[in-house]
């Protein structure tokens, strides 16, 4: 198959993938950690409210964080043990947020499951089995699948898209697990399919995953499932390109996948659903992928959500050196963190560690107009010139020049050479915006 | 305590692309042409190609001083608008001539804008015009390249661009024997300013640029080819006195132009559809001031006029924002 | 030559019918009393009135005849000459200036982490709440300076913002800017500052700052109607403020300042230093 044949989008640019170090390493289950630290802000949208207290003893899988609101969905415990603490604790995102803790008894005895025939479900009882396991978004977004599940009457949907492309470097968790569990991913999008009635179901690969394109091809012979390769570009799995790449369609700026009749759900969410609508088990663990220079062993690995980072860390190996940059998620979109004390949650997909002279840290320079951002730009902006804009504070002139239509994907401050931190300014003028939006 | 972590907004890791990287392919990109000028010119053709190089740097370490800015002689950009100032000079330039061309390149073209990424025109053809203005004089005495000179056996003689225009002016017809000179155009073996004579060595340069990625095609391709297309057109309609395509192509200025200043990325657009605009723009103006303008060559005036234009082709040539065509559903 | 000097003269005379045509064909008649305004308005363009720049003040008051709305920077001088053109009993305004109430530099507050990005103190504080330890001292990376219409506000060698009593105007401008809200407004006759604005137990601030209000009560005890102690944190009472001067020596961790004795370490600033707008101005 030659690489021009196949589907894509336009703009992006090729990152040195980084995947063999874990790309053939099977998924190995994490043992318990000391103590688990559930924040109840594993999501996008309103933290879930705790409802156990310090001293309760809890069974895997129970509910200890109640949604709060339609964009919101429930904690469980990720093993039994005792609530030791429900205080600030640290957060992947750097801040002191309200989390439950959990000291491990080591049983992993589960709470009262209920399994369940998805066939002999309906839409909504499907719908709310997902959203009280606390399905989210699994490819780092973690935004609440329920919702995405539940679109208004007036947007039909006729395709579902299953996204497997993984195209962040490093990270081989999806790639794993359409390997080792693709029953379970084909169980998940069946759930989907009949919740949302779809005409058309597509799995979209990035063609660097042969092995597990050629596997989901021979399973889903004879199902209307359709696996397509794509081109090995980043970002090929951002929601939009997506889209684009597959079905030809275009999300209008402004709007979201459902506007064109397109839901899109990650592998891994997939198996989630299956998971929780099968064998009535919420989500309390996930797949993420431990690498990076400093990694002596990179492994992808089983665990339960909130285990320390530290604990993954010793599992590959150890470190001899503190880290300089410790990322959760992929080099081009993952989050910085503080510290190796923070949890890994529902949205971790991959631990990275760099050490000092592995990170960029060039001093910026003047821009010297060489548009190399303009061309790798999956959005189509300009990001050079909005970034000037955010410099002069010019907010108006940045939102005219298109800059809420940023996917954050990072191909412009990766392929600047004057090393201006062009995807911060577009966050920033995004940020300025919206809060001049609802000041307005 | 060990240091603390790094934390920054994503991405985090970069392609190792970096200004002065960039720089510095464009320099290697004109070793060819820098070598093939001394040894067309000889010791001359290297003195001018040094005091350029070496006044622009010291000029802009002046600069850096003066404006108590961090020094920026490391980017490279400063030697880069030296040797192309250099090549777009006359071999047998006085020492005096190449100093001051210097002068105005970096501080009048380049650092009283606030320096690199900022100054609205190209640096090098700044000077060059400049100095072409004021010294017509000097600034069009061409030395016939006499390989390994040590500059006291100078033979003066036209470029074939101002051979031509003389004969046009004086006789309205074209000289009998332009066109057989293509060999020597492709090697250099002919009169001109120290760079742009020899079109394989520039050609080989392009090449190299479009190889590294260091610049796209789109600017050469739509500057050339606009230049061989309408003077293609001139020539069909009338061949006696317009020269035919190839000989526009080899002499003058138009492959050093195109492949090195026109794709200065400071002063050309942003996009692609914007560069193409800029090439094809390029290209007519250096065929129409060539044929119908008072001076021979043209591609210095060309690319400074469209520098000129670059704010406002950015202002309108915007790529297009994904989401926002008429909406075709699928 | 002389067709020369003709056509040039001749083209000169059209331009010159075209802009007389054009000055009287497209005049807009605007309310005296807007120019009058404007004429007396700082010109800063700030927006600390409310209104998009000065003219948009000018236009407002004259569309509203009323000067509820004041100019910060103009202060009672300006207020008073706006009473007059508006003919309306004046407004007091009542002068301020803005205090930057931390003297944590990057040499006497701790790191919590290397930032690397935009400098900018609002994109810096959305990663991982800023790059200091003190959760609400200033960050150094020169927001505030960089918004100031007046140009009031320098960053020191050591990354702290120190704000120009001279200059400063108090319209209030940096004090939104700002993400961690270390500036504030206060009385301009008001010298004497805790610069201080973390409001964490006396032990976790000297943990991560040599400068910070410890809550330790020396100052209230010293000068007790001049200060108060809410939630960890000292202040002044500014309606007080003249004995609060007794204090700064007093502070164990040195984050009480008298500006007119001096600026914060670093700063360039010329001390000891006097608001130049008189309280009693006119």
């Amino acid at each position: 198959m030659s690489s021009s044949a196949l589907k894509t989008f336009p703009g992006g640019l090729h990152p040195p993938d980084s995947k063999q170090a874990t790309a053939g390493k099977p998924i190995e289950l994490s043992p318990l950690p000391v103590e688990l630290i559930l924040p109840l802000s594993q999501h996008i949208g309103a933290p879930a409210e705790a409802c156990v207290e310090v001293g309760e003893f809890v069974l895997k899988g129970q509910m200890i964080g109640r949604a709060k609101g339609f964009v919101s969905v429930p904690i469980h415990a990720s093993t039994s043990g005792e609530v030791i603490a429900v205080e600030p604790r640290i957060h992947p995102s750097g801040r002191l947020l309200p989390s439950i803790v959990i000291k491990p008894d080591g049983e992993e005895s589960w709470c009262e499951l209920f399994p369940a025939d998805p066939e002999k479900l309906t839409a909504a009882e499907l719908i709310e089995r997902i959203l009280q396991a606390g399905i989210v978004g699994m490819g780092g977004a973690t935004f609440p699948t329920h919702v995405k599940l539940s679109p208004p009457d007036d947007k039909p949907i006729d395709t579902l898209i299953l996204n497997g492309v993984e195209c962040e470097p490093f990270l081989t968790a999806d790639h794993r697990l359409m390997l080792e569990a693709p029953k379970q991913i084909l169980a998940g999008i069946n759930i989907l399919r009949k919740i949302l009635q779809v005409e058309k179901t597509w799995i979209g690969i990035e063609a660097n995953k042969p092995d597990a394109i050629a596997l989901l091809q021979e399973l889903c012979a004879g199902t209307g499932i359709e696996v397509v390769p794509l081109a090995v570009k980043y970002p090929q799995g951002a929601e939009k390109q997506l889209i684009l790449a597959l079905t030809g369609r275009e999300v209008p700026s402004g709007s979201l996948p459902m506007e064109v009749g397109v839901v899109v759900q990650n592998v891994a969410t997939a198996a989630a659903i299956a998971t929780a609508v099968i064998e009535g088990k919420p989500l309390v663990d996930r797949v993420g992928t431990i690498s990076g220079p400093l990694i002596k062993k990179p492994k992808n690995l089983r665990f339960h959500c909130g285990t320390p980072l530290q604990h993954l860390v010793d599992l590959c190996g150890g470190i001899e050196h503190p880290p300089a940059k410790i990322l959760a998620g992929g080099p081009m979109m993952g989050q910085t963190q503080l510290t190796l004390e923070a949890p890994a949650t529902r949205g971790t997909s991959g631990l990275l560690l760099f050490a000092k002279e592995d990170l960029p840290l060039r001093p910026q320079t003047p821009c010297i107009r060489c548009g190399r951002c303009v061309q790798v730009c999956p959005a189509g902006l300009l990001p050079t010139t909005i970034a000037a804009y955010v410099r002069l504070d010019l907010i108006e002139a940045a939102e005219q020049t298109s800059a809420m239509d940023c996917i954050e994907c990072g191909c412009c401050s990766y392929s600047c050479p004057a090393a201006i931190p062009l995807v911060q300014s577009l966050r920033q003028a995004k940020g300025m915006i919206l809060e001049k939006r609802r000041g307005a | 305590m060990s240091e603390p972590v790094y934390i920054s907004s994503s991405p985090h890791i970069d392609s190792g692309a970096t200004t002065s990287k960039i720089m510095r392919n464009v320099i290697y990109s004109l070793l060819p042409a820098c070598a093939m000028a001394i040894y067309l010119f000889g010791l001359p053709g290297l003195r001018t190609l040094l005091l350029c190089t070496l006044g622009c740097m010291m000029f802009e370490a002046l600069c850096n001083k003066l404006g108590g800015k961090p020094g920026t002689l490391s980017d490279g950009s400063a030697a880069l608008t030296g040797i192309l100032l250099a090549l777009n000079l006359p071999p047998g330039s006085p020492w005096w001539l190449a100093l001051l061309g210097a002068a105005i390149a970096i501080v009048i073209g380049k650092q009283i804008y606030g320096g690199l990424g900022y100054n609205p025109f190209n640096p090098a053809l700044v000077a060059r015009v400049v100095l072409l203005i004021s010294f017509p004089v000097q600034m069009t005495i061409w030395a016939a390249p006499t390989p390994f000179s040590t500059g006291f056996d100078a033979v003066t003689a036209a470029t074939p661009l101002g051979e031509w225009k003389t004969a046009v002016m004086l006789t309205g017809k074209l000289p009998e024997n332009l066109s057989a000179g293509t060999l020597n155009y492709l090697t250099g073996n002919m009169p001109g300013s120290l760079g742009e004579v020899s079109a394989l060595a520039l050609l080989l340069g392009g090449l190299y640029l479009l190889v590294r990625k260091v610049i796209t095609w789109h600017i050469p391709v739509s500057f050339i080819g606009t230049t061989l297309l309408l003077s293609g057109i001139f020539w069909l309609v009338d061949p006696t006195r317009y020269p035919d395509p190839l000989f526009h192509f080899l002499t003058g200025g138009l492959l050093l132009g195109a492949f090195f200043m026109a794709t200065d990325m400071v002063t050309s657009p942003i996009t692609t559809k914007g560069m193409l605009i800029f090439g094809i723009g390029c290209g007519v103006l250096t065929v129409l001031i060539r044929l119908f303008g008072g001076y021979p060559e043209g591609v210095s005036f060309a690319i400074l006029l469209m520098n000129a234009v670059t704010p406002l082709i950015d202002r309108f040539v915007k790529p297009r924002v994904f989401g926002t065509m008429q909406e075709v559903k699928g | 030559m002389l067709a020369s000097i003709v056509t040039l003269g001749l083209i000169g005379l059209l331009a010159a019918c075209a802009l007389g045509f054009a000055a009287k064909k497209f005049h807009v008649e605007i309310d005296p009393r807007e120019q009058a305004l404007l004429d007396i308005l700082p010109g800063a363009n700030c927006g600390a009135c409310g209104y998009p720049g000065c003219a948009g003040y000018a236009k407002g008051v004259v569309a509203s005849g009323s000067i509820a709305d004041i100019c910060p920077p103009g202060g009672q001088t300006v207020m008073q000459k706006v009473a007059k053109i508006m003919d309306l009993a004046p407004v007091t305004a009542n002068p301020q200036i803005s205090v930057v109430i931390c003297q944590g530099d990057n040499k006497k507050a701790v790191q919590k982490y290397n930032y690397l990005g935009l400098t900018d103190c609002r994109a810096a504080q959305k990663l991982a709440d800023g790059p200091k330890t003190c959760p609400a001292g200033c960050l150094g990376l020169g927001t505030c300076a960089m918004i100031c219409p007046f140009g009031a506000i320098e960053m020191t060698p050591d990354s702290l913002a120190v704000i120009d009593r001279k200059k400063c105007t108090g319209c209030g401008k940096c004090v939104k800017a700002c993400p961690r809200f270390v500036i504030k407004l206060t009385p301009l006759d008001a010298t004497t500052h805790v610069l201080c604005n973390s409001h964490d137990k006396g032990a976790l601030v000297r943990k991560y700052c040599q400068v910070g209000c410890i809550a330790c009560q020396i100052c209230k005890k010293t000068a007790p109607g001049a200060y108060e102690i809410e939630n960890m944190l000292a202040s002044v009472v500014y309606d007080q403020h003249r004995e609060a001067d007794q204090a700064v020596d007093k502070c164990p961790t040195h984050c009480i300042r008298n500006f007119a004795s001096g600026y914060p370490d670093g700063s360039r600033f010329a001390a000891p230093t006097v608001p130049i707008k008189k309280t009693k101005a006119a």
